[in-house]
């Protein structure tokens, strides 16, 4: 069984004053059992969105207007506070990429670990000082940080430091699949790749399944297994992380995507961008979000959303790459 | 016979060599540490280098290398401890506030963030046009005929249409082609950009590396450009300068460096850049 | 150039669809522009004005201080028109419970309250707007400068600041419209003014320092504006908010203010105002001889007035944020 099924899940944003935005559109995933999972899309994709429906945390003006999120078969869409407060623990938890920020800056990290393991603790289990510093020191070397870091305060920290310390919060209560929300967008490119490496490492020996939620490409393809595209609400394209980057079927999206990277080494560097302007998410268009700005497009792209078509191990939503059936008889197109 | 034939080999490099457009010389410039006061943090550390008329040049490190302090340092928000910046005729350390309009009228920057960059309760139009009355002493109507010529160099066509708009209007692709077109418009010698696309969507970053590189040729334009990403220094420099807790650790031809770096910092950071093939 | 956006398209799987395509979708926008662009153009303080309350009006709180406030004006300048009697003259049978011919009774010396109560309403409004403009423009000049230059400038006057923030408000009114021995109503206006603008300038103060630091300022100077046009042509724009937050405050404070100093008898109690009408009523122990209206009219246009101030900043965030005052 998934340990995670998300059914047709929408969600908009509807302020008091201004436009709805749809930032979710009918979002079908499945996940396995310690898959590690990487989301790339741009601003305004979705993809953090997401990342918020899925462990349940979206606040208002955001509203989810329909579909479930199956955690391990029940759906936690419509859990109450305490279930939910009960499913944190070896459940579901969320590491973003302000959390760095999110440390209180007057408690040292050994009190704020003690306040989580206390606030979720089971019948029987006591957290005196002892066993917080005992699990605290377990925890923190999990994240690679000496022990010493449970008697400092967060701005004795450096960035990296202090997202390792939310990282290790996170996995306190020995989540079964953890969102990491851009984790290391705010750090330095040396700490990043460090970090990066944090959480590679932990997902393989720990087997959590991970979602990886992030608008870089090249970090997605190196840590995790499997990678979906998301454009304008929509996953455009599923498969496995290896062959992204190579030949075969792609979203024309992605491999536009693919050609704003390079390696600074290369003897010829040469990047490309995608034309036109991001999608507009308060217009409700039928066809392909991607086609205004897609140079392959044709009639069918501007009329028929396209579904997720799988072939073998991938996933392409493209009427150009993998037509399912003509759309339409006949396709008039009246100019005035 | 004049004395210029009689100059040969090296000597005739020296002398064919342009004149630098600015010279940073062994600046040092350390702030006093927030904890214990006694205690320095040196930002910037005896660092030298020159730009030449239309060279672009990287200054490339991670967070703290010191390199946003340099920006600082050459548009004299900051004066350095020793050392002497000299741009033109100007001794860029010891200026006052009327003197620094003047290098401004030479300097433009484009920051990095286009969200802070523009004022929220101006349009366009205002903040394009404001270099254009202030440096070229234009007309209201002359300097709204600039604005629009400014809008479509920079690719925001209609330029009629985008100089009405309020920046909230804009997406931040857009708004960064503003600061860009806002920059140019007094026509500096140098341009600093500071990061200008690292708050981007990766799909945009291109565009506006592009349009930077050819302004920078139609121009004629010097470009300090600062960054932590390798990539877009590529793409952008002839000549860049690897900055490590406020020193420089390397510098030379961008394609050379990046291919062939010899300070082990260097390597670190082409390591930490993570690539599409596996 | 075909656009395919906000256009509207049914689809329906398997038979013939007809699309509806724009050939340009930038000429709507661009005659929307034009004709924004040629509008007779009103002078600057008008527009303004204008639209700020039109901006007001879309909050409901707003919209019901706005009314009391209009209440209050309409009164004030309809004073002639609406005043039933003369306000001073004294030609009534004193201490009167509110009858047919004098609606809210009369005074001790035989004035009719009514009329009293109206032109009243010309003083309160006069003192409080007055009062309030007043000590706004020196919370702005004090707070823009302080925010704007640290160092020792900004020691200085947030010392200042200070120092008038601790001074108790009221009694030190006291100290200083007794020393004036002057009671007119522009010295109660003056005082009120010179010592309500603390509290103001400290949030313009920080509110500055927090602007100036954002690169939209230090991107002014690099297009060569100068010091005092980088002030109130970039800086001051973001503040209109807490700009008319703190005048509609201070203006509260005031009309408060200047009905207890004349209630305590330090203006001239023979000028017709809110505050005097409370004076004389207390002089004449209005509650032991049972006109309560000479008590409680007073008081619920102090409360009502202030109350229209209050709920009008309500609505003020929306003034400085274009994107709020889009819809």
């Amino acid at each position: 069984m998934p340990i995670l099924e998300i059914e047709g899940l929408n969600v908009c944003y509807r302020p008091e004053r201004g436009v709805r935005i749809s930032a979710v559109r009918d979002l079908d995933i499945s996940l396995e059992r310690g898959e590690f999972v990487g989301i790339v899309g741009e601003s305004g994709s979705g993809k953090s969105t997401l990342g918020f429906a899925i462990t349940r945390m979206l606040r208002p003006p955001a509203v989810i207007e329909s579909g479930a999120v199956k955690f391990k078969g029940t759906n936690i869409l419509e859990l109450t506070g305490s279930e939910l407060r009960n499913q944190r623990r070896g459940g579901l938890a969320l590491v973003l990429q302000s959390g760095m920020n999110a440390l209180n800056p007057v408690r040292s990290i050994s009190k704020q670990l003690g306040d989580v393991l206390k606030a979720h603790s089971q019948k029987g289990e006591h957290w005196g000082r002892s066993e917080v510093r005992a699990r605290g020191g377990e925890l923190l070397s999990m994240v690679e940080l000496d022990s010493e870091v449970l008697d400092r305060y967060p701005h004795e920290l450096s960035g990296g430091m202090r997202q390792r310390v939310a990282i290790a919060l996170a996995l306190s209560l020995e989540p079964e699949l953890v969102v990491f929300d851009e984790p290391t967008t705010a750090l330095d490119v040396i700490v990043q790749a460090s970090v990066m490496e944090t959480i590679k490492s932990l997902q393989r020996s720990r087997g959590f399944t991970a979602i990886l939620i992030s608008h870089d490409m090249s970090v997605v393809l190196d840590a995790t297994d499997r990678t979906l595209v998301m454009y304008a609400g929509r996953v455009v394209e599923d498969q496995p992380s290896k062959t992204v980057a190579s030949a075969g079927i792609h979203h024309p999206y992605t491999e536009a995507l693919m050609k704003c990277y390079a390696d600074p080494r290369a003897d010829k560097v040469e990047l490309q961008d995608i034309g036109g302007t991001p999608p507009d998410l308060s217009i409700e268009v039928a066809g392909c979000s991607f086609a205004p700005r897609c140079s392959f497009a044709s009639k069918v792209c501007f009329l028929e959303t396209p579904s997720l078509v799988r072939s073998e191990l991938i996933q392409v939503a493209c009427h150009v790459r993998l037509p399912v059936s003509p759309m339409a008889k006949e396709v008039k197109v009246v100019r005035n | 016979m004049s004395e210029i034939e009689e100059i040969e080999g090296p000597l005739l490099a020296i002398a064919m060599e342009p004149v630098p457009l600015m010279i940073f010389d062994q600046v040092t410039k350390s702030y006093r540490s927030k904890r214990g006061k006694k205690e320095k943090l040196i930002a910037v550390d005896n660092v030298s280098f020159e730009i030449a008329p239309g060279e672009a040049v990287g200054l490339v490190g991670a967070s703290g290398s010191g390199k946003s302090t340099i920006a600082r340092l050459i548009t004299g928000l900051e004066k350095p401890d020793t050392g002497r910046i000299i741009f033109g005729d100007f001794s860029v350390g010891k200026l006052g506030h009327r003197e620094l309009r003047n290098l401004y009228s030479m300097v433009q920057m484009v920051f990095q963030d286009p969200y802070g960059a523009l004022n929220p309760v101006h349009s366009v139009e205002y903040a394009v046009s404001r270099p254009c009355i202030n440096y070229l002493g234009m007309s209201i109507s002359q300097a709204t005929r600039r604005v629009e010529e400014l809008l479509d160099r920079v690719g925001l066509t209609p330029a009629r249409q985008f100089a009405e708009k309020m920046p909230h209007q804009l997406s931040g692709g857009q708004r960064q082609r503003v600061v860009i077109a806002r920059a140019l418009a007094c026509e500096p010698k140098l341009l600093i950009a500071d990061e200008p696309v690292s708050m981007l969507d990766v799909s945009l970053r291109a565009g506006v590396l592009r349009l930077l590189t050819e302004l920078q040729n139609e121009h004629g334009l010097s470009l300090l450009y600062i960054t932590h990403d390798l990539l877009s220094a590529r793409v952008l420099t002839d000549r860049i300068l690897v900055l490590n807790k406020g020193g420089v650790v390397e510098e030379g031809v961008t394609k050379q460096v990046l291919q062939n770096p010899k300070d082990p910092y260097t390597v670190k950071l082409l390591d930490s850049v993570a690539t599409l093939d596996k | 150039m075909i656009s395919f956006r906000n256009k509207r398209r049914d689809i329906i799987k398997g038979v013939t669809v007809e699309i509806v395509v724009a050939e340009d979708d930038a000429r709507p926008l661009n005659e929307e522009s034009k004709s924004s662009y040629n509008r007779p153009k009103l002078p600057g303080p008008f527009v303004f004005i204008l639209r700020a309350v039109s901006t007001l009006w879309r909050n409901k709180k707003s919209r019901v201080g706005l009314v009391i406030l209009g209440f209050f004006i309409f009164v004030s300048v309809m004073a002639p028109i609406l005043a039933p009697h003369s306000a001073t003259a004294t030609n009534f049978k004193p201490y009167q419970n509110p009858n047919a011919t004098n609606w809210l009774g009369t005074t001790g010396n035989g004035q009719d309250v009514l009329s009293q109560m109206i032109y009243g309403t010309r003083v309160s409004l006069l003192v409080g707007l007055g009062a309030g403009l007043l000590a706004t423009l020196i919370a702005l000049s004090i707070g823009l400068v302080s925010g704007y230059r640290p160092g020792i400038v900004d020691e200085v006057l947030s010392f200042t600041t200070n120092l008038a923030l601790v001074l108790p408000g009221l009694p030190l009114m006291i100290v200083i419209a007794t020393y004036l021995r002057s009671n007119s109503m522009w010295m109660i206006l003056f005082v009120i003014g010179f010592t309500g603008w603390a509290t103001g300038a400290r949030v313009i103060r920080s509110q500055t320092a927090t602007l100036r630091s954002r690169d939209f300022v230090s991107a002014a100077s690099f297009s060569g504006e100068r010091l005092l046009r980088v002030v109130f042509k970039e800086i001051l724009p973001n503040m209109v908010s807490l700009a008319a937050a703190s005048f509609f405050g201070a203006a509260t404070a005031a009309v408060i203010a200047a009905s207890s100093l004349e209630f305590l008898g330090i203006g001239n109690p023979n000028t017709v105002s809110w505050g005097s009408i409370l004076y004389w009523a207390e002089n004449d122990n209005a509650f032991l001889t049972g006109q309560w209206v000479l008590v409680f009219a007073p008081g619920i246009a102090i409360v009502l007035l202030s109350l229209s101030f209050i709920l009008i900043n309500f609505g003020i965030d929306t003034l400085s944020n274009p994107r709020l005052r889009e819809k």
